[in-house]
């Protein structure tokens, strides 16, 4: 599925190194996620393997099912089948939420190749999947996320996901703000999507996330690398000890 | 600040998707192709003389040559205005033709059916076919739409001429006058004598001057008292020869209490040198009536280096004469490498309304210094202005507003929210109002932002699955969503390829 390989990356405006050789590989069926303090890079990934501006590859390599994901339009490799539940959902005015989904979900159709959904069976679709996200008529007519709540920005985000049914998802910190219960809607949300033929990425600073959404494999990030790997059991030991512990042993490694 | 009045806006589902879905089909001028066609051209330049043969040809009376003498004589001794933040090479006057009319419409025909094929094709390619039928002008993609089966009724003029008016005889039947105006000056003078000129002055202004003297034809529209127009009216002007200019008047009266929807479309093809129309529109309406006059200005626009196009100096102006009169202009002008218009209303009756809604989009090199004027005369005058200016490549985009309250126009209101965009960094906005109130009763509020395009907005879109200028098309379209639900539902759709098609190349 998703492999990364050295992956180095600095910002285009400045001289500074950001990712200083990531290697990461998510198997299909597999929940990853990776923990790590502020500024580890933890975003950065995530923006770099969707394709935003800013960055430049100094090294490395990312593909998705062998594809070549850094040659490509931001486009391109969502109709891949990659997607990225942002940290901060972007508000666009004047779009209504109905019209930007089903927009998105035939742009992606056409660059595959398959016919578009006519209204009907986009109607049915959206309205099927908003309902296990509780996101109700009135937040689908609303424009793209203006006005929302911190809850309802990453539910939307959530929806996105199930309508696009993307095969590598990343999530971007989809806990952040968000109280027990709207978590647990989005963990559900995630659950349901969860197959044999696709893989998460779920970027967190809290192990609380990964209660409900179970990884196979914990990575930790700091300073624009993995400095290691494990079970879950790794997330609740950075839980109880915080990170000092695990990045005073990899330095004396 | 709140907004007066401001009923909450949904999003009308289905409206984007349309621009979305017709971007790739179509080209980046859709309408730049010309007729091969013998025409009858008057001699280059203006002069009494010209005037006097435009006059004949139009088998005019007296009194209406006199009057475009007048207004001939009057114009010579102005001279061209040069306050609107538009830069333009010196137009002169006496190198194009003020008059080319189709060999075919030396007799007026008198019925479609007797229009030359030639004629009749043209405005089939261009999506508005003259058969009475139900389809609406301008707006192929219109059939199959909840509105099927929606009738328009079209007056088509060609260069200087009117060739025909469909849906002629219904109309009658309700009392609604709707024909070109040169057969309305032949064949209702008293309505025409009564209100030609009151809106718009011959003198009111250089272009508006040089029209009264010139202009060859356009429409005219009569409701009468308490007449809801059974259907819309729609004007389709095309201006087809070369170093030609195109002139036409329209004239629209609603009667006491009476109802017309009007549409307005334009197109021209692409030529290498500039060409000038100046057109002007006067609207009465009437006590209790209401008038909806909406445009969507597709003259082309030039191309990417700023050679050709049209030069559009347009005098557009409604008087709400009395109490409770409505008007309500839309535009969307996405043509035109210079835009110089203002469509206005007075607001005369006390208790009438005026609402101004504009989408000007300017790309490339093209330039549009465009407004209104809400002039509030009577008491509890209420206006509304909502303008959406959009510039890319390095296109100037001005919006340019007057507001006055008269000492007379007691508790009266203006809403005033002006949106600049601008993609990329080589084109400008600017906004430039008045605002003049003379008593205390008063209120007006205006509003303004310029604001980029942003990239997270289209990063987001991408990171979706829509390319880069379907991004755009549907970031820009929400930018605009105010503007076009005041728009009739056909109008709308065809107004959003627009303004995808009108930003085609604007990123990356």
């Amino acid at each position: 599925m998703l492999e990364i390989h050295d992956l180095h990356v600095k910002l285009e405006d400045e001289d500074k190194q950001i990712l200083k050789g990531v290697t990461l590989r998510v198997p299909a069926g597999e929940v990853h996620a990776i923990m790590g303090p502020n500024g580890s890079g933890k975003s950065t990934t995530s923006y770099v393997l969707a394709g935003r501006d800013g960055y430049v590859v100094t090294q490395g390599t990312a593909t998705l099912n062998g594809q070549d994901l850094l040659a490509m339009e931001p486009e391109a490799r969502a109709a891949a089948g990659l997607f990225l539940a942002f940290q901060y959902p972007v508000e666009i005015p004047g779009v209504g939420n109905m019209t930007f989904l089903r927009t998105a979900v035939n742009a992606q159709r056409k660059a595959r190749g398959e016919a578009e959904l006519s209204a009907g069976e986009f109607l049915k679709l959206v309205r099927e999947k908003a309902k296990a996200l509780d996101i109700d008529a009135e937040m689908l007519k609303r424009p793209v996320n203006v006005g929302f709540s911190g809850g309802e920005k990453k539910r939307n985000e959530i929806l996105q996901m199930a309508m696009l049914e993307p095969t590598m998802c990343i999530l971007d910190e989809t806990d952040s703000g968000l109280d027990v219960d709207a978590m647990r809607l989005v963990a559900d949300g995630v659950n349901a999507l969860r197959s044999p033929e696709r893989a998460f990425l779920v970027i967190t600073h809290y192990q609380r996330l990964l209660d409900h959404i179970r990884p196979d494999v914990v990575h930790i990030m700091a300073e624009g690398r993995i400095v290691k790997s494990g079970g879950p059991e790794l997330a609740l030991e950075v839980e109880q000890n915080g990170y000092a512990d695990i990045l005073a042993e990899v330095a004396d490694a | 600040m709140a907004a007066l009045d401001m009923p909450e806006l949904e999003v009308r589902e289905g409206v984007d998707r349309e621009t979305i879905e017709t971007v790739a089909s179509m080209g980046s001028y859709k309408y730049g192709w010309d007729t091969e066609i013998e025409m009858d051209y008057a001699p280059k330049g203006v002069s009494e003389d010209i005037v006097r043969l435009i006059s004949q040809r139009n088998e005019e009376p007296e009194w209406m040559t006199e009057w475009r003498l007048a207004a001939f004589r009057r114009w010579q001794t102005m001279a061209e205005p040069r306050w609107a933040m538009l830069n333009y090479p010196e137009i002169d006057y006496q190198d194009q033709y003020y008059y080319a009319r189709p060999k075919s419409m030396a007799v007026k025909p008198k019925s479609l059916d007797e229009v030359d094929p030639k004629l009749l094709a043209t405005y089939e390619k261009l999506g508005i076919p003259l058969r009475e039928q139900a389809i609406l002008a301008g707006i192929e993609g219109a059939v199959g739409t909840p509105a099927e089966g929606r009738r328009v009724a079209v007056d088509a003029v060609f260069d200087s001429v009117s060739v025909g008016t469909t849906f002629q005889a219904e109309l009658a039947r309700a009392g609604v006058i709707f024909c070109s105006i040169s057969e309305a000056i032949r064949n209702h003078p008293e309505l025409v004598r009564k209100y030609l000129g009151s809106v718009v002055p011959q003198s009111d202004n250089y272009f508006a001057t040089l029209n009264s003297a010139v202009f060859s034809d356009g429409s005219f529209v009569y409701i009468p008292p308490g007449v809801r127009c059974p259907m819309e009216l729609s004007t389709y002007f095309r201006i087809n020869a070369e170093n030609t200019g195109q002139f036409e008047r329209t004239l629209i009266i609603a009667d006491k209490g009476s109802y017309v929807s009007y549409l307005e479309g334009c197109t021209a093809p692409k030529r290498d040198v500039a060409q000038l129309h100046a057109a002007v529109v006067e609207i009465v309406v009437l006590e209790d009536a209401e008038v909806k006059y909406s445009t969507v200005q597709n003259w082309y626009p030039g191309d990417e280096q700023g050679r050709g196009g049209i030069y559009n100096f347009v005098t557009k102006r409604a008087d709400c004469r009395e109490a409770r009169a409505k008007v309500m202009w839309t535009q969307v002008e996405t043509g035109s490498a210079i835009t110089w218009k203002y469509p206005s209303c007075i607001l005369r009756g006390d208790e009438s309304q005026g609402e101004f809604y504009s989408i000007a989009i300017t790309n490339n090199a093209q330039q549009a210094d465009t407004g209104t004027k809400m002039i509030h005369l009577g008491k509890n005058t209420r206006s509304r202005i909502v303008s959406k200016g959009i510039s890319a490549g390095r296109a100037q985009n001005t919006y340019r507003g007057l507001v006055t309250m008269h000492p007379r126009a007691t508790n009266s209101r203006n809403y005033t929210q002006c949106d600049s965009l601008l993609i990329g960094d080589k084109c400008g906005a600017h906004t430039v109002p008045y605002i003049e109130v003379k008593n205390t009763s008063s209120r007006v509020e205006h509003e303004a932002t310029t604001s980029k395009v942003d990239e997270d907005q289209l990063f987001y879109c991408r990171a979706r699955g829509m390319d880069e200028e379907e991004a755009v098309a549907l970031v820009v379209n929400g930018f605009c969503r105010d503007v076009l639900q005041a728009l009739p539902m056909e109008f709308a759709m065809e107004a959003q390829s627009l303004v995808a098609i009108s930003l085609e190349g604007s990123v990356g």
